[in-house]
């Protein structure tokens, strides 16, 4: 694969395409995954709110868990996530549990 | 501050700052970023200063930028974001502009602000330009692998001020970058903790509309997990005990007037503050602290609250 | 109400009150402001325009020249029209952002009335400091009258919006910068209409969001690099082509090369600016009553530099001097314009004794005795060699 030509680059360096480091995933980088307990999860949104990398997705809907119903799920996209443990490190209720990424 | 937002609920949701960056595993910088951006809004334009930030999120041909963005130079990004300002106030009043109220944000680290940067930031604020100045503060220069700025505070570890026998870390106290600012009797200026989302995301939104009066400052407080020496996980943790301990205060200077906030309104009395201990002893970087660097630490924070008790009053 | 001048007309102005005309009627949109001699009339000037209404521009009165030129930078990345003006340690402050002006590929024009460097500190006038930023990737052009800084630096919006880089017009520091000319002033709504708002490649608006200034790894930097030498070459062409059309508007042109008497001369002075090539005009004319078939090169356009246009002008010479106003210290030769003389020549297989004179460091007075003794020097012992001369040793 050849990188393009001088003459076919932007000028000056500018890169035309925002949010184009999405075409890297950083998923390679973790050794640890997070794994959201989805009954222990009370919605609090605080993983989505803490994660550098903003890869924890909120999803709009019904979810059942127990006897509680929630219109909201957290979902970790681990396309990017770098394992870095804040989610779990700040999750109130432990719902979420840091789990090599090779046994 | 104005309260824009009340709870988490009422925060933006779409994302404004693409993954996939380079920045570590659980940086602090990067949680600000993604805050900084969503709360600023897609009308906005970015300089941004060398540092870890520019040189994570900018490597060629991939940005994890949304906003339009320009970096230059180390010392210059208020210089830049000087002259992107008064662009668009000059080719809105020749009818050239197209997007409307178009905000101009500045986001530096410290080494750019306190050292380096401080000369153009000067020179932005006396100027009065309507631009918001973000310093992310991770204490160093930690782009180049943790070299001490005149943010480190005293006895930090840093590359250049390691720990031997005859010197224990930073010799100098941490620079009051608030005071220098304050001193340029902005209309606003605040500190925030990336630990504490809500209060900062109302407080750069407040920066952002008292643009329309001249510049704004916001000093968000940036845990760095190879430069401070400890797990990533950690990063929220100890940027919430910055705050606890008193270390780092929560306040806003709004027109002239001090005001602390939520929690640190409570610690000018230093029973409510937990111990600093609590904050240093999770960072590797003040490991080799004994009691007494510590008693002297402490000594020095309870002045500080002092000073900050008495600005209150004025 | 901004008041534009719509008529032609005569004015006795010094080079820097001519410069500050022609950015007032190139309808510039920021300008960064910061004194240093020998400057500052040219910004006081601007400053005057905006306060009585004649200018539209925001001024932006930096805290230091390396701010001025970031200011620019960031104003003209934003679309903004752009100006600013520096000389000498204001030169050097700026030195890091004029390399990142050029390689973001921002049409910048800044007039530099050229004085010596410190230390010792001096305000007089020689071209260290324009020679000092010569590799920098601007388009330079050298000036030697009021009227041709009014001109040109009209002419250098139109080169630097159609190639995409910064525009440096230099000329001498106090001796023209200071000194009372006629100028004519052009119709202020030709010259808008001369100089058209291009649409710029790129611009930082929320509304198509680019990022300026990335990280660029081994992979990627040299490419850069490379399109910044493409362009220096499109600048060649295209700074012809502008002064060719300003010519045929406003009735007067340049060209890259000015000379004097060349057309049969067998000994000739190549030089740079006012003073030296006014001077060795006067020179020549003396040699010539003399018996010597003398003449006078004066390059204009500097960076990119005008290679084949030199090497034709002095085609039928016999021996050349350069004399050149600045030292590059520890070089081969220390003139920098007789580097590029001699690489030219090397190049193109012109094989001639050329000698470089060192003269005028420091505004040290170059007598036109000084200029006619070059020639005669010439006839006598033509060699290749650097003369300091004016120094007292």
């Amino acid at each position: 694969m050849s990188l393009p030509k001088a003459t076919e680059l932007p000028i000056g360096a500018v890169i035309p395409e925002p949010g184009s480091t999405r075409r890297n995933l950083t998923a390679g980088w973790r050794t640890l995954r997070p794994v959201i307990h989805d009954d222990r999860c009370i919605r609090c949104q605080l993983c989505w709110l803490y994660c550098p990398e903003g890869t924890i997705v909120e999803r709009k809907g019904v979810f059942q868990v127990g006897n509680r119903t929630y219109d909201v799920k957290y979902e970790i996209v681990y396309d990017y996530c770098k394992g870095c443990g804040i989610c779990a490190n700040e999750c109130p209720t432990k719902a979420i549990e840091m789990v090599p990424e090779t046994p | 501050m104005k309260v824009y937002f009340r709870t988490l609920k009422d925060l933006p949701r779409e994302e404004l700052f693409a993954p996939g960056h380079r920045m570590c595993a659980g940086c602090g910088a990067a949680i600000a970023m993604r805050w900084i951006t969503k709360t600023i809004g897609p009308n906005a334009i970015i300089a941004n200063a060398t540092g870890c930030v520019e040189v994570t999120t900018t490597p060629y041909p991939e940005t994890a930028w949304m906003h339009p963005y320009i970096h230059v130079a180390f010392e210059n990004a208020a210089a830049v974001a000087s002259g992107v300002e008064a662009a668009i106030k000059t080719l809105k009043r020749k009818g050239m502009w197209d997007a409307g109220d178009t905000k101009v944000v500045v986001i530096a680290g410290d080494g750019g602000t306190y050292d380096i940067g401080l000369q153009s930031l000067s020179g932005m604020l006396e100027r009065r330009h309507g631009v918001l100045y973000i310093l992310y503060d991770n204490e160093a220069y930690m782009n180049t692998g943790i070299q001490r700025s005149g943010s480190t505070p005293k006895y930090a570890w840093t590359t250049t001020t390691p720990v031997g026998t005859a010197v224990r870390g930073k010799i100098q106290w941490k620079k009051d970058i608030m005071g220098i600012v304050m001193a340029h009797r902005v209309p606003y200026a605040a500190t925030a903790s990336i630990a504490y989302i809500l209060d900062m995301v109302n407080k750069i939104k407040t920066a952002l509309e008292y643009t329309e009066e001249g510049p704004t400052f916001l000093h968000i407080y940036a845990p760095c997990v190879p430069g401070w020496r400890y797990p990533e996980n950690k990063t929220v943790e100890i940027a919430r005990l910055a705050v606890e301990t008193g270390y780092f205060p929560l306040y806003e200077w709004d027109h002239g007037k001090l005001r602390l906030n939520p929690p640190s309104n409570n610690h000018l009395d230093k029973t409510k503050r937990k111990p600093l201990k609590e904050f240093l002893k999770l960072q590797g970087r003040f490991a080799h602290l004994t009691d007494e660097e510590i008693a002297e630490l402490e000594e020095e924070l309870d002045a500080y609250w002092q000073y900050l008790a008495k600005l209150q009053t004025l | 109400m901004i008041q534009i001048q719509k008529t032609r007309r005569v004015e006795a102005l010094t080079g820097n009150y001519a410069a500050a005309y022609a950015v007032k009627a190139a309808d510039v949109d920021v300008i960064a402001v910061y004194p240093i001699t020998p400057q500052t009339t040219i910004v006081e000037k601007l400053s005057e325009f905006v306060a009585n209404g004649e200018l539209n521009a925001e001024l932006i009165h930096v805290e230091s020249e390396h701010s001025a030129l970031s200011a620019v930078v960031g104003a003209s990345a934003a679309g903004a029209r752009v100006f600013t003006a520096t000389s000498s340690q204001g030169l050097e402050l700026a030195h890091e952002i004029l390399h990142i002006a050029s390689a973001m590929r921002l049409p910048i024009v800044m007039a530099v009335p050229t004085r010596a460097i410190s230390a010792p500190i001096s305000i007089h006038n020689d071209y260290s400091d324009v020679m000092n930023a010569r590799d920098t990737g601007w388009v330079i052009y050298i000036a030697a009258s009021a009227q041709e800084v009014y001109d040109t630096i009209i002419q250098a919006y139109r080169v630097a919006e159609t190639v995409n880089l910064p525009v440096m017009v230099a000329y001498d520091g106090f001796l023209i910068s200071h000194t009372v000319e006629p100028v004519e002033l052009n119709n202020e709504e030709e010259v808008r209409r001369f100089l058209p708002r291009s649409v710029r490649p790129y611009t930082l608006n929320p509304k198509r969001p680019v990022t300026m200034g990335p990280l660029a790894s081994p992979d990627w930097y040299y490419e850069f690099k490379y399109q910044q030498v493409l362009a220096m070459k499109e600048a060649y062409k295209v700074v012809k082509d502008v002064d060719a059309l300003y010519g045929e508007k406003f009735g007067r042109s340049y060209g890259v090369v000015e000379t004097y008497k060349m057309e049969d001369a067998e000994y000739a002075i190549v030089t740079y600016g006012g003073a030296a090539f006014g001077n060795a005009k006067a020179a020549v004319d003396i040699a010539r009553e003399r018996g010597i078939a003398a003449g006078v090169v004066r390059v204009r356009l500097y960076r990119p530099f005008p290679t084949m246009d030199v090497l034709k002008v002095l085609e039928g010479v016999k021996a050349l001097a350069v004399l050149d106003r600045a030292i590059m210290f520890g070089s081969p030769a220390e003139g920098p314009l007789y580097k590029d003389i001699a690489t030219a020549m090397f190049m193109h297989g012109v094989d001639k004794p050329a000698v470089n004179v060192i003269h005028g460091i420091g505004q040290r007075t170059m007598y036109v005795e000084d200029m006619y003794k070059i020639y005669t020097m010439l006839r006598e012992n033509p060699r290749k060699e650097v003369v300091f001369m004016g120094v007292r040793v």
